[in-house]
């Protein structure tokens, strides 16, 4: 009787995805790019509840201030504020002394001061409601105790004085959503219109990608400019409008990528076995055209992006008090001698998130691309 | 070959006429007409311009009627800029957009073309990554950033160039605004010509040249005629982008293109603007593609005997 010899485990076998996974992880540009967009959407999906301010409060009295670190109101700018109130008092202020958490002063008035018009100290922003220490000379003469509202303004005050980290914030929130949902409506539209021209071919295929031609050759951008103007400018119908223009190359890619496929070995033999057509195209061509696909989504968000903000800076995309980086920038670049960070921050965050998108892109043809095995 | 050409040529006539027509019904689509001010016209003034302008017979009958003057060659007079025809428009906004538009893409070829061949040939080295950072920059930031930064360090800390104006079209007043419209597409070029460059250099015939021990230069020569096709072919999208482009920049410096008609002519409900603007773009877009075809077939034998 001969020995049962255990057939020694094969290999374990990777899967192209397995395969294209560790290609990527190894690429050290594409994780860090992963790991920066990982932290662009955490910071403004859940950002503009921490930074303490709401994107469209306004603040009159920090109208473009710069960015800092430190705390508004700043020491230097507190005596005049106080005089601008006092004047509207109509009292003189005196023996004013900052500390930490609070001002003293001392106003003093021809005629007894309407303690009523203290409330100009809490409508300033900057400013808490007044204690009355001492009153005397019949009412001529206050002390009064002012706190003061300490607030940060990391990346400065927009025009209006709002909080400019708040809006980049929430601008990101926009401009990711823009990108994403574009994208995805492009990506509907392009692998369904691909692949059925690519896998029923013929004439159909001809009238087809005949009609893709002519639209390519339309001026997209006037395209999109009549559908924003059609539609009002709506945040939905944008995304709608760009993601309408830009399933073109989705379309050729993934048509080309079926007529290559459809000719495969695997197909055939998947036809001579008597696979239905839908099995077919679910088992084995939609899986392999999704490579170049994934590859062009992720070149395409950054230019969804990059669109957006075109068309903002047109003034015809997202509309105040909603904002987008486009819209930011935009402004920022009006401003941009007497207000350098109006630009830099929103332009900072939008860079650096097309940097990510377009590394993670080439990272992943790289990675996906079976030529350079 | 020229059987080539004239096939080429007759598809491009169906499509201009489809764009024509699609763009014709969109645009009167949307909702609001040219004369929609913001105090209403009184009924009868309306009237009259609608009758002046044929605003009020029946839109196939409009359609028609666009299409025999589009024949003709008139483009009819502007609803917006009432004392100007389409044809005055074009003929002082085309030859100054056309202007900046050629520099720009003479420039991209000239600086992309040779940095990407640089890359190829140092795939993987310092060199390649430095221009592929630097092109990765010249897409992702968009041209309304690079154009205000470029006005304040050219134009204002050092004052070498003028911040903006055409000038009658002086060579220092262009400058800016060619850089500005250039640096994405020695972006893109530069990426292309690097890809293409990559695959052409694992060829056999390459590497004949190099078994035989050429030198660099005449090796980059060959491989770049082999490069040069999708770098051709990206030719047309490019005029296209360099249309859309000089939208921003003709804004941002005061150019007196015909970018900004696009805008203003869509938001006006400049019908024959919009509509001329169009055709224009449409025209160049498509003899644009129509010579890349050509220089296609002449590089690339397989195309015209297939």
């Amino acid at each position: 009787m001969s020995e049962v010899v255990p057939l020694p485990a094969p290999p374990a076998a990777r899967s192209l995805w397995q395969d294209a996974r560790l290609r990527l992880l190894r690429n050290r540009a594409a994780v860090a790019s992963l790991v920066v967009l990982a932290l662009m959407t955490l910071a403004c999906i859940f950002g503009p509840w921490f930074t303490g301010h709401p994107y469209d409060r306004v603040y009159q009295d920090y109208v473009r201030v710069p960015a800092s670190l430190s705390a508004y109101p700043k020491a230097e700018a507190l005596p005049a504020a106080i005089q601008r109130i006092a004047s509207r008092i109509r009292a003189t202020s005196s023996e004013v002394v900052v500390d930490a958490a609070e001002v003293r002063l001392v106003l003093t008035a021809q005629r007894p001061i309407d303690q009523r018009l203290l409330v100009y100290f809490d409508r300033s922003d900057q400013f808490g409601t007044p204690r009355i220490m001492a009153s005397e000379q019949e009412g001529r003469r206050l002390a009064l105790a002012v706190p003061i509202k300490r607030q940060h303004f990391l990346f400065g005050t927009d025009a209006n004085g709002r909080d400019l980290l708040t809006r980049t914030l929430v601008a990101g929130r926009v401009s990711l959503a823009i990108g994403l949902l574009a994208t995805g409506v492009a990506l509907v539209i392009g692998v369904a219109y691909g692949a059925t021209a690519g896998y029923l071919g013929g004439r159909i295929d001809m009238v087809m990608m005949r009609i893709v031609d002519v639209l390519y050759s339309l001026p997209f951008i006037f395209f999109v400019i009549l559908l924003v103007v059609f539609f009002g400018r709506n945040f939905i119908l944008m995304f709608l409008a760009v993601g309408a223009i830009e399933w073109l190359d989705m379309a050729r890619i993934v048509r080309g990528q079926t007529l290559s496929i459809k000719r495969q070995e695997y197909v055939l033999a998947a036809e001579a076995l008597g696979v239905s057509t839908g099995g077919i195209l679910k088992r084995h061509v939609i899986p392999n055209t999704l490579g170049p696909v994934i590859v062009y989504v992720t070149l395409l968000v950054p230019k969804v992006i990059l669109l957006e903000s075109f068309l903002s800076f047109l003034g015809l995309g997202v509309q105040e008090p909603m904002t987008s980086w486009g819209v930011l920038i935009s402004d920022g670049a009006r401003a941009i001698q007497a207000t350098p960070w109006m630009l830099a921050f929103p332009a900072a965050f939008l860079v650096t998130t097309l940097f990510a998108l377009n590394f993670l892109g080439d990272g992943l043809r790289d990675a996906l691309d079976p030529r350079d095995r | 070959m020229l059987t080539y050409i004239l096939r080429r040529f007759a598809t491009a006539i169906p499509t201009l006429f489809v764009i024509v027509t699609l763009s014709f019904f969109l645009m009167r689509l949307a909702p609001g007409g040219p004369f929609d001010l913001e105090q209403p016209l009184e009924a009868k003034v309306m009237e009259n311009l609608r009758r002046i302008y044929q605003l009020d017979q029946p839109l196939h009958a409009q359609y028609l009627t666009y299409l025999g003057a589009l024949l003709r060659g008139d483009f009819g007079p502007s609803f917006y800029f009432r004392d100007f025809s389409i044809a005055e428009l074009f003929a002082q906004g085309l030859p100054v957009s056309m202007r900046l538009g050629a520099s720009a893409l003479l420039l991209a070829l000239v600086i992309g073309g040779p940095l990407g061949t640089l890359a190829a040939f140092r795939q993987n080295g310092g060199a390649d990554h430095a221009v592929m950072g630097l092109a990765t920059a010249g897409i992702t930031i968009p041209n309304f950033v690079v154009a205000p930064v470029l006005q304040i360090v050219f134009g204002l800390s050092l004052a070498w160039l003028p911040v903006g104006g055409w000038n009658g079209g002086a060579f220092r007043n262009t400058i800016l605004p060619i850089v500005t419209l250039a640096l994405p597409q020695i972006a893109v070029i530069a990426r292309m010509t690097r890809a293409a460059m990559i695959e052409t250099l694992r060829a056999n015939h390459i590497r004949t040249l190099r078994a035989q021990g050429l030198s660099g230069a005449t090796i980059a020569l060959h491989a770049g005629r082999g490069a040069a096709l999708p770098v051709i072919s990206y030719l047309g999208p490019a005029a296209a982008s360099l249309l859309t482009g000089s939208v921003v920049v003709e804004t941002i410096f005061g150019i007196p293109g015909i970018g900004r008609y696009f805008v203003e002519g869509a938001l006006n409900r400049d019908y024959t603007l919009v509509m001329g603007t169009v055709v224009v773009v449409a025209i160049f877009v498509l003899v644009f593609n129509l010579v890349v075809d050509i220089l296609y077939a002449l590089l690339d034998p397989r195309v015209r005997l297939d």
